[in-house]
Protein backbone atom coordinates (compact mmCIF):
# COMPACT_ATOMS: atom_id res chain seq x y z
CA UNK A 1 0.00 0.00 0.00
CA UNK A 2 1.35 3.37 -0.90
CA UNK A 3 0.14 6.60 -0.13
CA UNK A 4 0.69 8.97 -2.91
CA UNK A 5 1.00 12.94 -2.14
CA UNK A 6 -2.84 13.16 -3.28
CA UNK A 7 -3.82 10.42 -0.35
CA UNK A 8 -1.85 12.47 2.37
CA UNK A 9 -3.50 15.38 1.20
CA UNK A 10 -6.83 13.71 2.11
CA UNK A 11 -5.91 11.97 4.97
CA UNK A 12 -4.15 15.65 6.43
CA UNK A 13 -7.90 17.00 5.93
CA UNK A 14 -9.67 14.03 7.82
CA UNK A 15 -7.03 14.98 10.45
CA UNK A 16 -7.89 18.85 9.86
CA UNK A 17 -3.81 19.22 9.84
CA UNK A 18 -2.11 21.76 7.75
CA UNK A 19 0.97 20.69 6.02
CA UNK A 20 3.33 22.65 3.61
CA UNK A 21 3.03 21.86 -0.20
CA UNK A 22 6.81 20.52 0.64
CA UNK A 23 6.15 18.67 3.39
CA UNK A 24 3.66 16.54 1.62
CA UNK A 25 5.87 14.68 -0.23
CA UNK A 26 8.17 13.52 2.68
CA UNK A 27 5.19 12.09 4.54
CA UNK A 28 4.21 10.49 1.62
CA UNK A 29 7.41 8.79 1.87
CA UNK A 30 7.58 8.21 5.65
CA UNK A 31 3.81 6.99 5.79
CA UNK A 32 4.39 4.61 2.95
CA UNK A 33 7.07 2.68 4.34
CA UNK A 34 5.11 2.62 7.73
CA UNK A 35 2.32 1.08 5.94
CA UNK A 36 4.54 -1.60 4.07
CA UNK A 37 5.84 -2.07 7.41
CA UNK A 38 2.50 -2.46 9.22
CA UNK A 39 1.56 -4.67 6.08
CA UNK A 40 3.59 -7.50 8.43
CA UNK A 41 0.21 -8.47 10.62
CA UNK A 42 -1.11 -10.08 7.14
CA UNK A 43 1.57 -12.93 7.92
CA UNK A 44 -0.97 -14.33 10.57
CA UNK A 45 -4.37 -15.53 9.42
CA UNK A 46 -6.32 -13.87 12.53
CA UNK A 47 -9.86 -15.35 10.86
CA UNK A 48 -11.16 -17.38 14.33
CA UNK A 49 -9.40 -14.73 16.62
CA UNK A 50 -11.55 -12.23 18.81
CA UNK A 51 -10.29 -8.43 18.57
CA UNK A 52 -8.47 -7.45 21.92
CA UNK A 53 -9.58 -4.05 22.83
CA UNK A 54 -9.06 -4.06 26.76
CA UNK A 55 -5.98 -5.96 28.10
CA UNK A 56 -8.26 -7.04 31.38
CA UNK A 57 -11.04 -7.30 29.08
CA UNK A 58 -12.84 -5.36 31.63
CA UNK A 59 -16.41 -3.87 31.58
CA UNK A 60 -16.68 -0.29 31.73
CA UNK A 61 -17.24 0.83 35.56
CA UNK A 62 -20.37 2.74 35.58
CA UNK A 63 -21.55 5.25 38.30
CA UNK A 64 -24.59 6.79 39.54
CA UNK A 65 -25.78 9.50 37.59
CA UNK A 66 -25.22 12.24 40.68
CA UNK A 67 -23.18 15.46 39.52
CA UNK A 68 -19.81 15.33 40.65
CA UNK A 69 -18.18 18.07 38.66
CA UNK A 70 -18.68 22.01 39.91
CA UNK A 71 -18.79 24.80 37.29
CA UNK A 72 -15.48 25.96 36.75
CA UNK A 73 -15.61 27.85 33.40
CA UNK A 74 -13.77 31.02 34.59
CA UNK A 75 -10.44 28.96 35.82
CA UNK A 76 -11.12 27.01 32.29
CA UNK A 77 -11.85 30.41 30.61
CA UNK A 78 -8.16 31.52 32.18
CA UNK A 79 -6.38 29.34 29.55
CA UNK A 80 -7.31 31.66 26.36
CA UNK A 81 -7.28 34.85 25.76
CA UNK A 82 -10.20 34.48 23.32
CA UNK A 83 -13.31 34.26 25.28
CA UNK A 84 -15.79 37.14 25.53
CA UNK A 85 -19.53 36.96 27.63
CA UNK A 86 -18.16 33.55 29.32
CA UNK A 87 -18.29 32.51 25.61
CA UNK A 88 -14.90 30.33 23.42
CA UNK A 89 -14.55 33.37 20.26
CA UNK A 90 -13.65 31.67 16.92
CA UNK A 91 -14.24 33.07 13.38
CA UNK A 92 -17.70 33.32 12.41
CA UNK A 93 -19.53 30.58 11.15
CA UNK A 94 -23.03 31.50 10.32
CA UNK A 95 -23.39 34.00 8.28
CA UNK A 96 -25.91 36.53 9.53
CA UNK A 97 -26.32 39.20 6.83
CA UNK A 98 -30.30 38.48 5.42
CA UNK A 99 -30.49 38.41 1.14
CA UNK A 100 -32.27 41.55 0.48
CA UNK B 1 23.56 13.30 50.31
CA UNK B 2 22.21 13.71 46.81
CA UNK B 3 24.15 10.32 45.86
CA UNK B 4 21.57 8.92 48.40
CA UNK B 5 18.06 6.58 47.62
CA UNK B 6 15.36 7.26 49.18
CA UNK B 7 15.15 5.20 51.33
CA UNK B 8 18.41 6.36 52.74
CA UNK B 9 16.98 9.62 52.58
CA UNK B 10 13.82 8.92 54.73
CA UNK B 11 16.75 7.79 57.22
CA UNK B 12 18.31 11.26 57.18
CA UNK B 13 15.14 13.62 57.49
CA UNK B 14 13.90 11.23 60.49
CA UNK B 15 17.55 11.41 62.35
CA UNK B 16 17.71 15.28 61.87
CA UNK B 17 20.97 14.74 59.56
CA UNK B 18 19.39 16.97 57.05
CA UNK B 19 16.11 19.23 56.76
CA UNK B 20 14.10 18.78 53.98
CA UNK B 21 14.88 22.57 52.97
CA UNK B 22 18.49 21.44 52.57
CA UNK B 23 18.13 18.46 50.51
CA UNK B 24 15.16 20.37 48.56
CA UNK B 25 18.24 23.13 48.00
CA UNK B 26 21.25 20.62 47.08
CA UNK B 27 18.93 19.22 44.06
CA UNK B 28 17.69 22.36 42.65
CA UNK B 29 21.10 24.00 42.84
CA UNK B 30 22.73 21.08 41.15
CA UNK B 31 19.64 21.11 38.28
CA UNK B 32 20.72 25.05 38.09
CA UNK B 33 24.41 24.14 37.64
CA UNK B 34 24.21 20.63 35.58
CA UNK B 35 21.45 20.53 33.58
CA UNK B 36 21.62 23.27 30.98
CA UNK B 37 24.45 20.78 29.76
CA UNK B 38 21.85 17.56 30.24
CA UNK B 39 18.03 19.64 29.20
CA UNK B 40 16.04 17.28 31.70
CA UNK B 41 13.88 19.78 33.27
CA UNK B 42 11.04 22.00 31.00
CA UNK B 43 10.15 24.00 33.70
CA UNK B 44 11.96 23.97 37.61
CA UNK B 45 9.62 25.10 40.46
CA UNK B 46 11.81 26.37 42.73
CA UNK B 47 9.64 28.80 44.59
CA UNK B 48 6.68 26.04 45.32
CA UNK B 49 9.61 23.83 45.96
CA UNK B 50 11.08 25.42 48.70
CA UNK B 51 7.58 26.24 49.84
CA UNK B 52 6.62 22.19 50.28
CA UNK B 53 9.93 21.57 51.44
CA UNK B 54 9.60 24.02 54.15
CA UNK B 55 5.94 22.10 55.48
CA UNK B 56 7.26 18.75 55.05
CA UNK B 57 9.88 19.98 57.42
CA UNK B 58 7.20 21.35 59.82
CA UNK B 59 5.05 18.16 59.33
CA UNK B 60 8.42 16.28 60.32
CA UNK B 61 8.83 18.24 63.84
CA UNK B 62 5.25 17.93 64.42
CA UNK B 63 5.36 14.15 63.89
CA UNK B 64 2.72 14.13 61.48
CA UNK B 65 5.02 12.89 58.66
CA UNK B 66 4.32 10.10 56.78
CA UNK B 67 7.13 7.79 55.37
CA UNK B 68 7.93 10.12 51.87
CA UNK B 69 7.16 13.13 53.58
CA UNK B 70 10.21 15.57 52.39
CA UNK B 71 11.22 13.83 49.69
CA UNK B 72 11.87 15.62 46.14
CA UNK B 73 11.21 14.21 43.18
CA UNK B 74 10.98 15.40 39.36
CA UNK B 75 7.15 14.95 37.68
CA UNK B 76 7.53 14.00 33.84
CA UNK B 77 6.28 16.74 32.17
CA UNK B 78 2.56 14.62 30.88
CA UNK B 79 1.47 14.97 34.64
CA UNK B 80 -1.50 17.78 35.25
CA UNK B 81 -0.14 20.01 37.71
CA UNK B 82 -2.34 23.20 39.36
CA UNK B 83 -0.71 26.24 38.22
CA UNK B 84 2.04 24.96 36.71
CA UNK B 85 3.05 24.45 33.06
CA UNK B 86 2.07 21.09 31.76
CA UNK B 87 3.38 20.95 27.97
CA UNK B 88 3.73 17.34 27.15
CA UNK B 89 6.75 18.32 25.35
CA UNK B 90 4.82 20.63 22.60
CA UNK B 91 4.41 23.46 21.57
CA UNK B 92 0.91 23.05 21.33
CA UNK B 93 0.77 23.09 25.42
CA UNK B 94 3.64 25.56 25.87
CA UNK B 95 1.12 28.10 27.23
CA UNK B 96 -1.07 25.23 29.22
CA UNK B 97 -1.34 26.09 33.03
CA UNK B 98 -3.04 22.80 34.16
CA UNK B 99 -6.34 23.82 35.92
CA UNK B 100 -5.84 20.67 38.28
CA UNK B 101 -4.00 17.86 39.49
CA UNK B 102 -3.37 14.26 38.03
CA UNK B 103 -4.25 11.51 40.83
CA UNK B 104 -0.67 10.34 40.72
CA UNK B 105 0.04 14.71 41.86
CA UNK B 106 -2.35 14.97 44.47
CA UNK B 107 -1.12 11.41 46.05
CA UNK B 108 2.28 12.64 46.00
CA UNK B 109 1.30 16.17 47.41
CA UNK B 110 -0.51 14.45 50.13
CA UNK B 111 2.22 12.14 51.43
CA UNK B 112 4.30 15.05 51.57
CA UNK B 113 6.59 14.60 48.86
CA UNK B 114 8.35 17.78 47.16
CA UNK B 115 8.36 18.09 43.48
CA UNK B 116 11.40 19.44 41.96
CA UNK B 117 10.29 20.29 38.26
CA UNK B 118 8.63 18.93 35.20
CA UNK B 119 10.48 16.64 33.27
CA UNK B 120 11.54 16.82 29.52
CA UNK B 121 9.80 14.29 27.35
CA UNK B 122 9.07 13.16 23.56
CA UNK B 123 5.99 15.04 22.61
CA UNK B 124 3.08 13.88 23.81
CA UNK B 125 4.92 10.72 24.45
CA UNK B 126 6.00 9.80 21.05
CA UNK B 127 9.11 8.66 20.43
CA UNK B 128 11.91 6.58 22.01
CA UNK B 129 15.02 9.19 22.52
CA UNK B 130 13.47 12.09 23.72
CA UNK B 131 14.31 13.73 20.29
CA UNK B 132 10.81 14.48 19.60
CA UNK B 133 10.35 16.78 22.59
CA UNK B 134 9.63 21.16 21.60
CA UNK B 135 12.11 22.01 23.97
CA UNK B 136 14.71 20.21 22.46
CA UNK B 137 16.29 16.95 22.91
CA UNK B 138 17.57 15.67 26.38
CA UNK B 139 21.43 14.10 26.88
CA UNK B 140 22.51 10.99 28.39
CA UNK B 141 24.54 11.93 31.54
CA UNK B 142 26.47 8.52 30.51
CA UNK B 143 27.45 9.96 27.47
CA UNK B 144 26.34 13.86 26.39
CA UNK B 145 26.51 12.86 22.51
CA UNK B 146 23.76 10.45 22.98
CA UNK B 147 19.95 10.01 23.62
CA UNK B 148 18.32 8.83 26.98
CA UNK B 149 15.95 6.95 25.66
CA UNK B 150 12.15 7.85 25.86
CA UNK B 151 9.93 9.02 25.97
CA UNK B 152 10.33 9.67 29.65
CA UNK B 153 14.11 10.81 28.52
CA UNK B 154 14.09 13.71 30.88
CA UNK B 155 13.24 11.54 33.99
CA UNK B 156 15.80 9.18 33.28
CA UNK B 157 18.52 11.79 32.87
CA UNK B 158 17.01 13.75 35.73
CA UNK B 159 17.54 10.91 38.24
CA UNK B 160 21.19 9.44 36.83
CA UNK B 161 22.60 12.65 37.24
CA UNK B 162 21.47 12.67 40.58
CA UNK B 163 18.92 16.22 39.71
CA UNK B 164 16.34 14.39 41.64
CA UNK B 165 16.36 11.31 43.96
CA UNK B 166 13.38 9.93 42.03
CA UNK B 167 11.68 10.51 39.34
CA UNK B 168 8.05 9.46 37.31
CA UNK B 169 7.48 8.27 34.28
CA UNK B 170 4.58 6.96 31.72
CA UNK B 171 5.31 3.60 29.37
CA UNK B 172 3.16 3.06 26.37
CA UNK B 173 5.54 0.57 24.81
CA UNK B 174 8.45 1.17 26.39
CA UNK B 175 8.81 4.51 27.43
CA UNK B 176 9.75 4.05 31.69
CA UNK B 177 11.49 0.73 30.80
CA UNK B 178 13.76 1.87 27.97
CA UNK B 179 15.10 5.32 29.46
CA UNK B 180 15.74 3.33 32.57
CA UNK B 181 17.82 1.06 30.76
CA UNK B 182 19.68 3.73 29.02
CA UNK B 183 20.07 5.67 31.72
CA UNK B 184 21.15 2.66 34.33
CA UNK B 185 17.80 3.23 36.80
CA UNK B 186 15.36 0.83 38.34
CA UNK B 187 11.57 1.57 36.57
CA UNK B 188 8.73 -0.20 36.54
CA UNK B 189 5.70 -0.23 34.32
CA UNK B 190 2.89 -0.99 36.36
CA UNK B 191 -0.58 -3.40 35.38
CA UNK B 192 -2.68 -1.69 33.20
CA UNK B 193 -5.43 0.03 35.65
CA UNK B 194 -3.02 -0.11 38.63
CA UNK B 195 -1.89 3.15 38.72
CA UNK B 196 -4.51 6.18 37.90
CA UNK B 197 -4.37 7.81 34.17
CA UNK B 198 -6.54 10.94 35.59
CA UNK B 199 -4.87 13.88 34.83
CA UNK B 200 -1.83 11.83 32.73
CA UNK B 201 -2.68 13.32 29.02
CA UNK B 202 -3.27 10.52 27.11
CA UNK B 203 -1.47 9.12 24.35
CA UNK B 204 -2.78 5.65 23.23
CA UNK B 205 -5.48 5.18 26.42
CA UNK B 206 -5.88 1.17 25.89
CA UNK B 207 -1.53 1.09 26.34
CA UNK B 208 -0.51 4.27 28.84
CA UNK B 209 0.20 3.21 32.23
CA UNK B 210 2.27 5.61 35.17
CA UNK B 211 5.02 4.46 36.98
CA UNK B 212 8.14 5.52 39.02
CA UNK B 213 11.48 5.75 37.93
CA UNK B 214 14.00 5.27 40.95
CA UNK B 215 17.75 3.99 41.57
CA UNK B 216 16.84 1.14 43.40
CA UNK B 217 13.86 -1.43 43.45
CA UNK B 218 13.50 -0.91 47.12
CA UNK B 219 12.78 2.79 45.92
CA UNK B 220 10.24 1.88 43.10
CA UNK B 221 8.47 -0.04 46.01
CA UNK B 222 7.82 2.84 47.77
CA UNK B 223 6.77 5.12 45.16
CA UNK B 224 4.57 2.48 44.50
CA UNK B 225 2.64 2.49 47.80
CA UNK B 226 1.56 6.23 46.67
CA UNK B 227 1.12 5.64 43.44
CA UNK B 228 -1.19 2.43 42.98
CA UNK B 229 -4.85 2.02 43.93
CA UNK B 230 -8.06 2.66 43.13
CA UNK B 231 -9.21 6.32 41.04
CA UNK B 232 -13.24 6.49 40.09
CA UNK B 233 -12.11 9.13 38.07
CA UNK B 234 -9.76 6.61 35.65
CA UNK B 235 -12.61 4.89 34.58
CA UNK B 236 -10.42 1.52 33.74
CA UNK B 237 -8.60 2.32 37.16
CA UNK B 238 -8.70 -1.96 38.79
CA UNK B 239 -10.33 -1.74 42.16
CA UNK B 240 -8.20 -4.28 44.15
CA UNK B 241 -6.31 -4.73 47.15
CA UNK B 242 -2.92 -2.94 46.57
CA UNK B 243 -0.19 -4.90 48.69
CA UNK B 244 2.49 -3.85 50.81
CA UNK B 245 5.34 -3.57 48.57
CA UNK B 246 8.33 -3.49 50.28
CA UNK B 247 7.19 -5.84 52.88
CA UNK B 248 8.30 -8.96 50.56
CA UNK B 249 11.00 -7.53 48.91
CA UNK B 250 13.76 -9.95 50.83
CA UNK B 251 11.77 -12.91 49.98
CA UNK B 252 13.39 -15.73 48.88
CA UNK B 253 14.10 -16.27 45.13
CA UNK B 254 14.56 -20.01 45.51
CA UNK B 255 12.48 -22.53 42.83
CA UNK B 256 11.84 -19.54 41.07
CA UNK B 257 10.73 -20.06 37.66
CA UNK B 258 12.42 -18.00 35.21
CA UNK B 259 11.09 -18.24 31.60
CA UNK B 260 13.52 -16.93 28.75
CA UNK B 261 11.85 -16.68 25.81
CA UNK B 262 14.20 -17.35 22.74
CA UNK B 263 12.75 -14.51 20.19
CA UNK B 264 13.92 -11.95 22.91
CA UNK B 265 18.28 -13.37 22.26
CA UNK B 266 17.95 -13.54 18.30
CA UNK B 267 19.89 -11.71 15.89
CA UNK B 268 18.62 -8.20 16.40
CA UNK B 269 20.46 -8.22 19.83
CA UNK B 270 23.97 -6.77 20.50
CA UNK B 271 26.14 -9.41 21.00
CA UNK B 272 27.23 -7.80 24.29
CA UNK B 273 24.39 -6.98 25.79
CA UNK B 274 23.19 -10.86 25.23
CA UNK B 275 26.47 -11.56 27.43
CA UNK B 276 25.80 -9.49 29.58
CA UNK B 277 21.78 -10.26 29.98
CA UNK B 278 22.99 -14.09 30.86
CA UNK B 279 25.17 -13.00 33.53
CA UNK B 280 22.14 -11.45 35.39
CA UNK B 281 20.37 -14.85 34.76
CA UNK B 282 22.96 -16.75 35.80
CA UNK B 283 23.51 -14.49 39.18
CA UNK B 284 19.69 -15.81 39.26
CA UNK B 285 20.38 -19.25 39.12
CA UNK B 286 22.83 -18.47 42.06
CA UNK B 287 19.77 -17.04 43.93
CA UNK B 288 17.99 -20.08 43.55
CA UNK B 289 15.91 -19.61 40.45
CA UNK B 290 15.67 -22.08 37.49
CA UNK B 291 15.47 -21.57 34.18
CA UNK B 292 13.15 -22.22 31.36
CA UNK B 293 13.50 -21.51 27.61
CA UNK B 294 9.85 -20.24 26.31
CA UNK B 295 8.64 -19.19 23.40
CA UNK B 296 6.75 -15.91 22.54
CA UNK B 297 6.25 -16.43 18.54
CA UNK B 298 4.30 -13.31 17.68
CA UNK B 299 7.33 -10.72 19.80
CA UNK B 300 8.00 -9.49 15.87
CA UNK B 301 4.47 -9.03 15.44
CA UNK B 302 3.74 -6.84 17.90
CA UNK B 303 5.72 -3.88 16.86
CA UNK B 304 3.42 -3.37 13.52
CA UNK B 305 0.79 -4.35 15.47
CA UNK B 306 1.66 -1.88 17.89
CA UNK B 307 2.14 1.00 15.46
CA UNK B 308 -1.69 0.70 14.23
CA UNK B 309 -3.06 0.40 17.53
CA UNK B 310 -1.20 3.02 19.34
CA UNK B 311 -1.67 5.88 16.23
CA UNK B 312 -5.54 4.76 15.93
CA UNK B 313 -6.08 5.76 19.59
CA UNK B 314 -3.50 9.20 19.81
CA UNK B 315 -5.56 10.34 16.38
CA UNK B 316 -8.63 10.35 18.49
CA UNK B 317 -6.98 11.12 21.84
CA UNK B 318 -5.03 14.41 20.22
CA UNK B 319 -8.72 15.82 18.22
CA UNK B 320 -9.47 17.71 21.32
CA UNK B 321 -6.51 20.05 20.35
CA UNK B 322 -8.33 22.39 18.33
CA UNK B 323 -7.15 25.79 18.87
CA UNK B 324 -10.16 27.05 20.90
CA UNK B 325 -10.48 26.74 24.44
CA UNK B 326 -6.65 25.77 25.46
CA UNK B 327 -3.03 25.10 23.90
CA UNK B 328 -1.66 27.08 21.05
CA UNK B 329 -4.02 29.05 18.44
CA UNK B 330 -2.74 30.13 14.83
CA UNK B 331 -2.75 33.70 13.99
CA UNK B 332 -5.53 35.34 12.02
CA UNK B 333 -7.39 32.35 11.37
CA UNK B 334 -9.37 33.20 8.63
CA UNK B 335 -12.41 30.55 9.19
CA UNK B 336 -13.06 27.88 11.46
CA UNK B 337 -11.74 25.18 9.49
CA UNK B 338 -8.67 27.43 8.85
CA UNK B 339 -8.16 27.97 12.54
CA UNK B 340 -8.22 24.13 13.11
CA UNK B 341 -5.92 23.30 10.50
CA UNK B 342 -2.82 25.88 10.94
CA UNK B 343 -3.67 25.50 14.70
CA UNK B 344 -2.81 22.03 14.75
CA UNK B 345 -0.28 21.82 11.65
CA UNK B 346 1.60 24.98 13.37
CA UNK B 347 1.40 23.32 16.90
CA UNK B 348 2.46 19.46 16.51
CA UNK B 349 6.06 17.98 15.47
CA UNK B 350 6.75 16.10 12.60
CA UNK B 351 6.45 12.76 14.71
CA UNK B 352 3.16 13.37 16.19
CA UNK B 353 1.51 14.61 12.55
CA UNK B 354 2.96 11.42 11.02
CA UNK B 355 1.12 9.09 14.16
CA UNK B 356 -2.06 11.11 13.77
CA UNK B 357 -2.16 10.65 9.74
CA UNK B 358 -1.66 7.05 10.38
CA UNK B 359 -4.41 6.65 13.06
CA UNK B 360 -6.46 8.72 11.12
CA UNK B 361 -5.99 6.65 8.12
CA UNK B 362 -6.28 3.54 9.70
CA UNK B 363 -9.36 3.96 10.91
CA UNK B 364 -10.99 5.84 7.75
CA UNK B 365 -13.87 4.48 5.97
CA UNK B 366 -12.85 0.74 4.14
CA UNK B 367 -9.54 0.38 5.43
CA UNK B 368 -10.94 -0.13 9.80
CA UNK B 369 -11.00 -4.08 9.34
CA UNK B 370 -7.33 -4.12 7.51
CA UNK B 371 -5.64 -2.29 10.16
CA UNK B 372 -7.81 -1.43 13.47
CA UNK B 373 -9.67 -4.82 13.80
CA UNK B 374 -6.58 -6.48 12.61
CA UNK B 375 -4.74 -5.19 15.16
CA UNK B 376 -6.86 -6.12 18.09
CA UNK B 377 -6.80 -9.69 16.74
CA UNK B 378 -2.99 -9.60 16.77
CA UNK B 379 -3.00 -8.33 20.11
CA UNK B 380 -4.85 -10.77 21.55
CA UNK B 381 -2.53 -13.45 19.95
CA UNK B 382 0.33 -11.57 21.83
CA UNK B 383 -1.54 -11.46 24.61
CA UNK B 384 -2.37 -15.02 24.70
CA UNK B 385 1.31 -15.95 24.48
CA UNK B 386 2.49 -14.74 27.89
CA UNK B 387 -0.82 -16.29 29.00
CA UNK B 388 0.54 -19.26 28.31
CA UNK B 389 3.83 -19.18 29.46
CA UNK B 390 2.74 -17.64 32.33
CA UNK B 391 1.57 -21.12 33.64
CA UNK B 392 4.82 -22.49 32.89
CA UNK B 393 7.00 -19.70 34.74
CA UNK B 394 6.58 -17.20 37.27
CA UNK B 395 8.41 -14.11 35.53
CA UNK B 396 10.26 -13.41 31.84
CA UNK B 397 13.55 -12.00 31.61
CA UNK B 398 15.66 -10.68 28.68
CA UNK B 399 17.20 -7.42 27.57
CA UNK B 400 15.24 -4.26 27.66
CA UNK B 401 16.56 -2.61 24.79
CA UNK B 402 18.09 -4.12 21.75
CA UNK B 403 21.30 -1.84 21.63
CA UNK B 404 22.58 0.45 24.34
CA UNK B 405 22.25 4.01 23.88
CA UNK B 406 22.72 5.61 20.73
CA UNK B 407 23.79 9.04 19.48
CA UNK B 408 21.71 11.81 18.53
CA UNK B 409 20.54 12.43 15.20
CA UNK B 410 21.38 8.38 14.50
CA UNK B 411 17.75 6.93 13.75
CA UNK B 412 16.41 9.30 11.57
CA UNK B 413 14.43 6.71 9.92
CA UNK B 414 11.19 6.59 11.77
CA UNK B 415 11.11 2.50 11.85
CA UNK B 416 14.21 2.29 12.66
CA UNK B 417 13.42 4.81 15.85
CA UNK B 418 10.00 1.76 15.79
CA UNK B 419 12.42 -1.13 16.67
CA UNK B 420 14.52 -0.13 19.61
CA UNK B 421 10.77 -1.07 21.37
CA UNK B 422 10.89 -4.63 20.34
CA UNK B 423 11.09 -6.02 23.76
CA UNK B 424 9.17 -3.74 25.61
CA UNK B 425 6.51 -3.44 22.83
CA UNK B 426 4.25 -6.87 23.42
CA UNK B 427 3.77 -5.86 27.73
CA UNK B 428 1.91 -2.67 26.90
CA UNK B 429 -0.38 -5.01 24.10
CA UNK B 430 -1.12 -7.50 26.64
CA UNK B 431 -1.32 -4.98 29.98
CA UNK B 432 1.28 -6.80 31.67
CA UNK B 433 3.66 -5.02 34.55
CA UNK B 434 7.69 -5.42 33.81
CA UNK B 435 11.10 -3.52 35.61
CA UNK B 436 13.89 -2.82 33.97
CA UNK B 437 16.94 -2.60 36.08
CA UNK B 438 20.78 -2.15 35.29
CA UNK B 439 22.39 -5.36 34.72
CA UNK B 440 26.11 -3.92 33.64
CA UNK B 441 28.07 -1.37 30.91
CA UNK B 442 28.88 -2.06 27.63
CA UNK B 443 31.83 0.70 25.76
CA UNK B 444 30.90 2.61 29.30
CA UNK B 445 27.11 3.22 28.69
CA UNK B 446 24.44 1.18 30.83
CA UNK B 447 22.68 -2.26 29.64
CA UNK B 448 19.06 -2.86 31.38
CA UNK B 449 17.58 -6.37 32.36
CA UNK B 450 13.78 -6.60 31.83
CA UNK B 451 11.43 -8.95 33.92
CA UNK B 452 7.94 -9.57 32.85
CA UNK B 453 5.52 -10.34 35.46
CA UNK B 454 2.12 -11.86 35.45
CA UNK B 455 -0.76 -9.35 36.51
CA UNK B 456 -0.91 -7.47 39.32
CA UNK B 457 2.29 -9.16 40.07
CA UNK B 458 4.27 -5.70 40.87
CA UNK B 459 5.35 -6.85 44.33
CA UNK B 460 6.84 -10.34 42.60
CA UNK B 461 9.10 -8.44 40.24
CA UNK B 462 10.51 -5.87 42.69
CA UNK B 463 11.42 -8.68 45.18
CA UNK B 464 12.89 -10.12 42.24
CA UNK B 465 14.49 -6.75 41.38
CA UNK B 466 15.99 -6.12 44.91
CA UNK B 467 17.42 -9.78 45.53
CA UNK B 468 19.59 -9.08 42.59
CA UNK B 469 20.40 -5.40 43.43
CA UNK B 470 21.71 -6.99 47.18
CA UNK B 471 24.46 -8.99 45.26
CA UNK B 472 25.57 -6.59 42.62
CA UNK B 473 26.25 -3.27 42.33
CA UNK B 474 25.41 -1.70 39.22
CA UNK B 475 22.69 0.08 39.93
CA UNK B 476 25.03 2.26 42.65
CA UNK B 477 27.10 3.63 39.85
CA UNK B 478 26.71 7.07 38.75
CA UNK B 479 27.72 9.05 36.23
CA UNK B 480 31.12 11.20 35.97
CA UNK B 481 31.20 14.54 35.77
CA UNK B 482 27.81 15.26 38.02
Amino acid sequence: MSLQPKDVAKVAHLARLALNEADISKYSENLTNILGFIEQMNEIDTSHIEPMAHPLDAQQRLRPDVVTETDQRELFQTLTPHTEAGLYLVPQVIETKLEE
Amino acid sequence: MYTKTIAELIQGLRAKTFSSEELTRCYLDRIKRFDPQVNSFITVTEEQAMQAAKQADQRLSAGTAELLTGIPIAQKDIFCTLGVKTSCGSKMLDNFIAPYNATTIERFNQAGMVMLGKTNMDEFAMGSSNETSYYGPVKNPWDLNCVPGGSSGGSAAAVAARFAPAATGTDTGGSIRQPAALCNLTGLKPTYGRVSRYGMIAFASSLDQGGPMTQTAEDAALLMQVMAGFDEKDSTSVDSTVPNYTATLNDSLKGLRIGLPKEYFDEGLDPEIAKLIQTAIQEYEKLGATLHEISLPETKLSVPTYYVIAPAECSSNLSRYDGVRFGYRCENPQNLDDLYKRSRGEGFGAEVKRRIMIGTYALSSGYYDAYYLKAQKLRRIVSDDFRKAFTEVDVIMGPTSPSPAFQLGAKSDPISMYLSDIYTIAVNLAGLPAISIPAGFTHNLPVGLQIIGNYFSEAKLLNVAHRYQQVTDWHKKIPAGF
